[in-house]
């Protein structure tokens, strides 16, 4: 046991010691935000850099009236439209308007003329604005009336309960914030296993092509020296998951709070500030409505049984990495090189891959079909869509299920993998293939 | 008490057998060498005896006690196949294998900065592996093999990759070791090194033990009452009926090399008196064999008598 302990704390050590350790830990976590700050950024020059366009309008059709817009200055001229095409050039502003007199049911021929080529959104703003006038003055033609325009508007929104049949309880819910959860678990699951497997196996090879194993296992047992590879760098993993979570968090906190956009713990507290003062103000209404959709969300989500979610994902989170990673270890023994592991390593993450793609097609979409039920049972598929699954309510009897099956899953492939790992790791440059690790299996030692 | 007795041990794999029940003594405080060709199935004992693998069979007793577990620290193994590992610095790389051999961390401290300045390298301490000469990474291997005090080393081809003024360090270090009291198993092909070092050899050829016993009574085994002449002037007659002649040769002028074989019970001062009387000695030795004539000969599979005929003539 104290060997283990050694073994584990060389392989975190090792680890957690190189530099390259150090840049992917910080870098990572800086990446997204960075990403999205430069987005922000690049959006919120722009609209600074945007001013408003003067444009001038030539309205023959004398149907409009014209009003700023945020984008447009509008100047209206008269005369005829060569002269105005004259006066254009040498007035230095953005566009000049034609529009010839139409009839309403049929509005053609407005122009744009302008020194440079207008943006996709300035034509949309453009087209919008004279689009709007044109549906009031159709309206109007049609004698229907703002009021009644505005009685039309229709908004419904299902409220959603869930009712557990064992005890009654009804619970408000959201597909959305299920599907979620459901889908930033799962993928941290599958990056975990495939990233610290792939370095398990990795180090598997280069204790063998070092050739220092030998020296090792006549200090330890095989096992020993698997299982503490296996668990030296789930702790590291951990290590920097923790890590990660809590720079992206600051970080994208910080980007947010510099760009001037709050976050949402800060929203939340100002709109719930402002809703004590709501009533005396009409212009607020919209934004009330925002209140409801917020409120409701945090409602919801504190509806989850977070500490359950918390619990069943850090499990299957481990329970996964731990069925796949002796799995691993297995292969890296089989093989002198990262090229040789291909083969081996194709079967090991179809399995992987499956309950990654399911997560997507089948698990988040209907969590409780039967496809879904039997993913999140086997132990090959069963950490990914488990908690896929979680957040929008798992049978305990299932959940049980599904954990004693990938108890069996890891000590099963742990038992599997040990067999063949003992073997491998002493037999350098043979060829090797599944009959041969049958029978590296089948050796008794 | 013999340091390491292995009595019987059997092991076999699904297509071969690799020992056949095998029995070795190894005496204390002895250099042993353990010979074969390869794949007779030398690594396989030597695994057995680290308990990398189990035997199927047979008994084995380390310093009296049955081997176990606990005997890992009593052991230092340097394998044919070994390495380092290349990343990790010579210092962190000397405390982690002491301390898997079950040395404090503090006593592998003093150990391993103790050896280094022996084989004065101290500067290595923070240097990597992958940095290393092959040469200086074998040091620091046979360090780490030695450093736990271990009373038996097993040393499966420990010469390989050093030059002349290495391997003679390192050999010198391995008599100190057996001096102060540790036993040494060497598993080799270089007989020089066997006739300079070992004490007791062991021969395992095709799965089996075909020869075991100290280096002068295997010799002894094989001599054959054989003598090597030099003399001046050819004309010398022996009594056929006692000696046989089995090749002369002409080295310079009238100086000649005779090999002649004596007849059982003839002691070599006869010998000599009886050649004193008929030729001008230059020289006379008696022709023992050589442990490379033996190995190469019994791997041959050639039965005793056969190899003691060859033996003379080659």
């Amino acid at each position: 046991m104290n060997k283990i302990l050694l073994i584990i704390q060389r392989e975190f050590l090792n680890r957690v010691q190189k530099k390259s350790f150090l840049l992917t830990t910080i870098l990572v976590p800086l990446i997204f935000p960075a990403i999205m700050g430069v987005m922000i950024y690049i959006v919120v020059k722009q609209s600074e850099v945007t001013t408003v366009k003067t444009v001038q309008v030539l309205d023959d059709s004398h149907k409009f009236t014209f009003k700023d817009t945020k984008d447009f200055k509008f100047t209206v001229i008269t005369g005829s439209l060569d002269a105005a095409k004259v006066a254009y050039d040498s007035s230095g502003d953005f566009g000049l308007v034609y529009i010839p007199p139409f009839e309403i049911s049929d509005p053609k021929g407005f122009t744009l003329l302008s020194h440079e080529n207008p943006t996709l959104e300035q034509i949309g703003s453009l087209e919008g604005y004279f689009e709007d006038q044109v549906r009031n003055m159709k309206l109007q033609q049609y004698k229907v009336d703002q009021a009644t325009l505005d009685a039309l508007k229709t908004d419904i929104e299902i409220r959603q309960v869930t009712k557990d049949a064992t005890t009654g309880e009804e619970k408000s819910s959201s597909s959305g914030l299920i599907y979620g959860v459901g889908f930033v678990l799962g993928i941290l699951i599958y990056m975990f296993v495939l990233i610290y497997g792939i370095q398990i196996m990795q180090g598997v090879i280069d204790e063998k092509t070092s050739k220092v194993v030998e020296v090792i296992v006549s200090s330890v047992k095989p096992f020993q020296l698997m299982l503490g590879k296996i668990i030296g760098i789930a702790s590291v993993g951990l290590l920097q998951f923790t890590i990660w979570i809590v720079l992206s968090f600051g970080v994208t906190s910080s980007v947010l709070a510099y760009f001037g956009l709050n976050t949402p713990q800060k929203q939340m507290m100002e709109q719930v500030s402002k809703q004590v003062d709501q009533a005396d103000q009409n212009s607020m209404e919209s934004k009330a409505a925002k209140n409801e959709d917020l409120q409701k969300m945090i409602f919801n989500w504190s509806q989850l049984p977070l500490a359950k979610i918390a619990a069943v994902f850090v499990f299957f989170f481990l329970g996964g990495y731990l069925l796949y990673g002796s799995l691993f270890a297995a292969v890296g023994s089989a093989v002198d090189s990262i090229q040789d592991a291909q083969q081996f390593q194709f079967p090991i993450t179809l399995p992987l891959l499956i309950g990654y793609m399911s997560l997507f097609i089948i698990v988040l979409r209907d969590p409780n079909s039967t496809a879904s039920f039997w993913l999140s049972i086997i132990p090959f598929t069963s950490p990914v869509a488990m908690v896929g699954r979680i957040a929008s309510g798992v049978p305990a009897w299932e959940l049980a299920l599904s954990m004693g099956l990938l108890i069996a899953g890891f000590l099963f492939t742990t038992w599997v993998a040990g067999r063949i790992y003992r073997v491998g790791i002493l037999m350098t440059g043979t060829k090797v293939n599944y009959k041969v690790l049958a029978k590296w299996f089948m050796t008794k030692q | 008490m013999e340091a390491l007795s292995v009595k019987n041990v059997t092991k076999r794999y699904t297509n071969h057998v690799a020992l056949d029940n095998v029995s070795i003594t190894i005496p204390q405080k002895s250099i042993y060498g353990l010979l074969g060709p390869n794949g007779a199935g030398k690594t396989t004992l030597i695994r057995i005896i680290n308990q990398i693998i189990n035997r199927d069979s047979g008994d084995i007793t380390l310093f009296g006690e049955p081997l176990n577990e606990k005997h890992v620290g009593v052991i230092g193994y340097l394998p044919e196949e070994r390495g380092l590992y290349k990343k990790l610095k010579i210092g962190d790389q000397l405390l982690y294998l002491a301390q898997l051999k079950g040395m404090s961390r503090a006593q592998a401290l003093e150990k391993s900065k103790a050896w280094l300045k022996k084989f004065q390298v101290t500067d290595w301490w923070d240097k990597k592996v992958e940095d290393l000469s092959k040469g200086m990474a074998q040091k620091v291997q046979f360090i780490s093999t030695v450093m736990h005090e271990p009373k038996l080393i097993i040393l499966d081809e420990p010469f390989s990759g050093f030059d002349p003024v290495n391997a003679k360090l390192i050999t010198e270090e391995i008599l100190a070791l057996r001096d102060r009291g540790s036993t040494i198993i060497f598993s080799t092909h270089r007989m020089e090194t066997v006739e300079d070092l070992c004490d007791d050899i062991a021969l395992i050829n095709k799965s089996k033990k075909i020869l075991e016993g100290s280096k002068k009574q295997v010799k002894d085994q094989f001599r054959s009452n054989t003598f090597l002449v030099e003399h001046h002037g050819n004309n010398f007659a022996l009594d056929p009926s006692r000696y046989e002649i089995v090749r002369q040769q002409v080295i310079e002028g009238d100086l000649y090399a005779t090999t002649l074989k004596a007849q059982t019970g003839i002691k070599p001062n006869q010998v000599i008196r009886e050649l004193i009387e008929k030729t001008e000695l230059s020289s006379f030795q008696e022709k023992l064999p050589s442990m490379a004539d033996i190995f190469i000969g019994l791997v041959q599979g050639e039965d005793e008598d056969a190899l003691r005929k060859h033996l003379q003539e080659v």
